[in-house]
């Protein structure tokens, strides 16, 4: 095999091993909720071609506020999916729009966009 | 709008609730340009120190001001001058958003993307289509070059960016792969513009790909237009239900008629309605009387009459008279409203077979990306330097042919149309889950009273004895007058069936009831008596010339009452809990979709047998008391069966929670919504059929997309790649595929709206 084909070769695996890490390895980051006086515990988070912070964590059992700022026109992240808790919740483009909910049990719950392409986790402990 | 709980960052005092104030009220005044703790700081200090203000509190997360106040001391805006005065921007806020508005907002959101791409999809489709037909030199090379990274700045722009953003969060979706796509194809050909030497000396045609990232950018683009306002269309029935609320209502305040905006009438409030509107908000009738169209609600087609007393919905249109009618429940705790809410919520909730898809799309792009990779890899291996063009277009062609918004608009887009459907026919779908699980039932168990049956006694049969002196109509009229005085459940059947009759009836003049046996009375001077044979006997009266019919009706689970009149016996009435008028055929059309029909009733087995007959249903299960029903439907479970439970959602509660699917069965205008996994608003049965009918519809239709979706790209991507070149010689262009991929999600969205069309059998 020439030069060019085994250059290619390694060219092609190490892309692949790169996309594998960067998708699927790599950290991403995480919030945790800041717990108000009043018992309610909010986070914020910016919605712009994916939920970031990706993972949340809150307190099972006390209410939670998220909010979602959504800074994108994109249709893809215009609705905002708990399917676990039955919410989904249409977020106008540039406005920050709050869901409240209550977490009853220990776990982690998926955050999802309308197509189920964005994923956010709710890590009630 | 005052807030349950005021949030902490920024500058909160100890735990005040809002609104706890007696005479003050609170408010949440949305505030802009608020950056760190200091500018919370800042404005909160400003609104305390203004007179008339209890407290207030600043969240730099919500960006808004929570403020209490003294109405009579400073107004709202004043509070907002004050923040504006800071040096922060600040205003009142908007009203509570309802679901008409959230709609709407969605609806303008949805309606600019669709024109947005449309005229950016036939811009770019014009412009490349013309770049095909001009000649190729080197002149035409740069002019196309030109043209096309306007096209991709101004047309594809969105492409890059969220793909960009995307990519920075880790993650991947349509755009990542369109982007990368289409960058290759243009990053060859600007190559091969600049330096056409490169390839020449290789060997290679310095072939350009720009009319094809034209032409790609524009199908993809046609297709998302396509796709935007199809998706729009799934939600077609919610906005059908939003626009039944009227805007305004005709109050009667200070005896005077006034129109007022619907969110201004209060509880208790008197409203009129003439023939022909439609009903603002819930209630029940003072005066008057009407039929009331509530078909857009029940699906139930022909009006329903209302006197003083029935209840009146929102949304519902009053035909025929004019009435008058007190506010009961208002706003988002309407009928209307809930109906709204329980779609919007079923919506939301993710159907079991979307797990699949879901697990799949979450790593269906970077594969796609490796796949990709591995397909110009591999083509170069086996061409060389000669192939490089053939491989990067393969390449392009898998990243540009992969389509995961197919499988991601498979499963809630069916979902959407199906519960929208079920609202139409009257039948509200909890949810997904519930509409998938509705289509494996095998077995359907009915509750008797209420369910099958009217749930009320009422007269059925009335037989005159032979040599009777008196004729049935005034064997009723007396039998009534006497039965007036009674309190028993089976002489209100009577009274109302002399009623029904136009009969007038008299009062009586003595009354005397005997327990277990019946009544003797004097109505209009007539020694009257209504019982049992032993009290016929008892008062020397044979009931043996009635013996035959007597027997008759009681094998049919009907009470026989006798009545004698001046001491010789008149005749006798037979009252039973008669069958709905449309049991029978909903039980034959449940049968004829193989399903097993069980009746479950607290009743003796002779009544349970009797309608269980009369319903055509070959199954009793009859002395269940009502906490043994969930028993009942358990081991009708651990036979194996998939049981849906059809009971009103009161009673049978435990029952329906303990099925498979629990179908809450509605009375007009009482319905218990959020009961089962399924409501039918009207007490036809036929609904439920109706119900199972539409959920094994649905099922098909997400099946049909998940397949569709899940074929189209396990044989596409191959496609592209050029799997099929070694047999076949085949190989796709990108331009080919961007046009399938532009087509695979509509198909799937245009599947799913097929069941708009659907038709219950």
């Amino acid at each position: 095999m020439s030069l060019d084909k085994w250059l290619v070769l390694a060219a092609g695996v190490g892309a692949i091993a790169w996309l594998n890490w960067h998708f699927f390895r790599a950290v991403r980051r995480s919030g945790t909720a800041s717990a108000a006086v009043s018992g309610m515990q909010e986070v914020l988070i910016t919605v712009r071609g994916g939920y970031d912070p990706a993972e949340i964590h809150v307190r099972a059992g006390a209410p939670v506020r998220l909010v979602f700022d959504r800074q994108e026109t994109s249709s893809c992240s215009e609705e905002v999916v708990l399917g676990d808790f039955g919410i989904r919740k249409f977020l106008p483009a540039h406005e920050r729009t709050a869901v409240e909910l209550t977490v009853p049990a220990k776990g982690r719950y998926a955050i999802t966009c309308g197509m189920s392409m964005l994923h956010g986790t709710l890590v009630a402990e | 709008m005052p807030r349950a709980a005021l949030p902490v960052m920024g500058h909160a005092p100890s735990a005040p609730s809002a609104g706890s104030t007696s005479s003050g009220r609170t408010i949440e005044i949305p505030v802009s340009g608020m950056h760190c703790a200091a500018c919370t700081g800042r404005v909160r200090s400003a609104l305390e120190q203004t007179p008339g203000v209890a407290r207030a509190v600043v969240n730099l997360l919500t960006n808004s001001a929570t403020v209490a106040f003294d109405e009579g001391a400073v107004t709202p805006e004043h509070l907002v001058e004050r923040i504006r005065s800071t040096g922060y921007g600040a205003e009142l806020p908007a009203p509570t958003r309802t679901a008409a508005d959230e709609q709407a907002r969605q609806d303008a959101a949805r309606r600019d993307e669709y024109l947005d791409y449309r005229r950016k999809g036939a811009a770019s489709f014009v412009i490349g289509a013309a770049m095909m037909f001009l000649p190729m030199n080197a002149r035409v090379a740069w002019a196309q070059l030109a043209v096309t990274s306007v096209v991709m700045l101004w047309a594809g722009r969105h492409f890059y960016t969220r793909a960009w953003i995307a990519f920075r969060h880790h993650s991947a979706d349509m755009n990542t792969l369109i982007a990368v796509g289409t960058l290759a194809a243009y990053l060859f050909s600007v190559t091969a513009t600049a330096a056409p030497g490169i390839f020449t000396r290789a060997g290679l045609m310095p072939d350009l790909y720009f009319e094809a990232v034209v032409i790609i950018i524009a199908l993809i683009l046609v297709g998302n237009a396509l796709e935007a306002r199809a998706k729009g269309e799934t939600a077609g029935a919610i906005r059908r239900l939003i626009g039944l609320q009227p805007k305004t209502a005709r109050v009667l305040r200070d005896g005077r008629e006034t129109d007022l905006p619907v969110d201004q009438v209060v509880q208790g409030d008197v409203l009129l309605v003439r023939p022909g509107e439609r009903i603002p908000v819930d209630g029940e009738v003072v005066s008057g009387s009407s039929a009331v169209d509530e078909s857009m609600l029940t699906g139930e087609p022909m009006p329903v009459e209302k006197k003083t007393g029935d209840r009146v919905v929102g949304g519902t249109i009053n035909r025929t008279g004019a009435f008058r009618y007190r506010a009961t429940t208002l706003g988002a705790a309407s009928v209307l409203a809930r109906i709204v809410r329980m779609m919007k919520e079923a919506q939301g909730t993710r159907a079991p077979m979307q797990r699949l898809a879901d697990r799949i799309s979450a790593v269906f792009v970077p594969a796609v990306l490796s796949i990709a990779v591995a397909t110009f890899v591999i083509w170069y291996l086996v061409l060389g330097g000669p192939g490089l063009v053939r491989a990067l277009v393969s390449a392009v062609a898998v990243l540009i042919i992969a389509c995961p918004c197919a499988m991601g608009l498979a499963v809630p887009t069916a979902v959407m149309v199906a519960t929208g459907k079920g609202a139409d026919l009257g039948v509200l779908i909890k949810g997904g889950e519930a509409l998938e699980r509705a289509g494996t039932v095998t077995t359907v168990v009915l509750d008797k009273t209420g369910t099958v049956t009217a749930g009320a006694p009422a007269v059925t049969d009335v037989r005159r004895a032979p040599h009777a002196t008196v004729d049935e109509p005034t064997m009723l009229r007396l039998l009534a007058a006497l039965e007036s005085s009674s309190e028993h459940p089976l002489a209100a059947a009577v009274v109302a069936h002399a009623t029904s009759r136009g009969l007038s009836v008299p009062a009586a003049g003595s009354f005397e009831a005997f327990a277990g046996r019946g009544a003797i009375g004097v109505v209009e001077g007539r020694a009257v008596s209504a019982g049992n044979a032993a009290l016929m006997a008892e008062w020397g009266m044979d009931v043996a010339p009635l013996g035959r019919e007597a027997d008759a009706l009681a094998e049919q689970a009907k009470t026989v009452v006798y009545v004698g009149v001046d001491g010789r016996l008149a005749g006798l009435v037979a009252v039973a809990d008669p069958l709905k008028p449309t049991s029978a055929e909903a039980v034959r059309r449940l049968g004829a979709l193989g399903l097993e029909v069980v009746l479950l009733t607290g009743d003796q087995p002779r009544a349970a047998d009797a309608v269980a007959r009369a319903a055509g249903i070959g199954r009793a299960i009859a002395g269940v008391l009502p906490e043994g029903k969930r028993d009942e439907i358990a081991r009708l479970q651990r036979e194996g069966g998939i049981v849906a439970m059809v009971g009103d959602g009161i009673n049978d509660a435990p029952a329906l929670a303990q099925a498979d699917v629990g179908i809450a069965i509605g009375t007009g205008s009482d319905i218990a919504i959020e009961a089962g996994d399924i409501t039918l608003m009207r007490g036809d049965l036929r609904a439920a059929a109706h119900a199972i009918e539409l959920s094994r519809a649905t099922a098909r239709t997400m099946r049909q997309n998940l397949f569709w979706a899940f074929a189209y790209n396990t044989i596409g991507i191959p496609l592209a790649a050029g799997a099929l070149y070694p047999v076949l010689g085949l190989l796709l262009s990108p331009v080919v595929a961007s046009a399938a991929m532009a087509l695979s999600s509509v198909s799937v969205v245009t599947n799913s709206l097929r069941l708009r069309r659907f038709r219950p059998t």
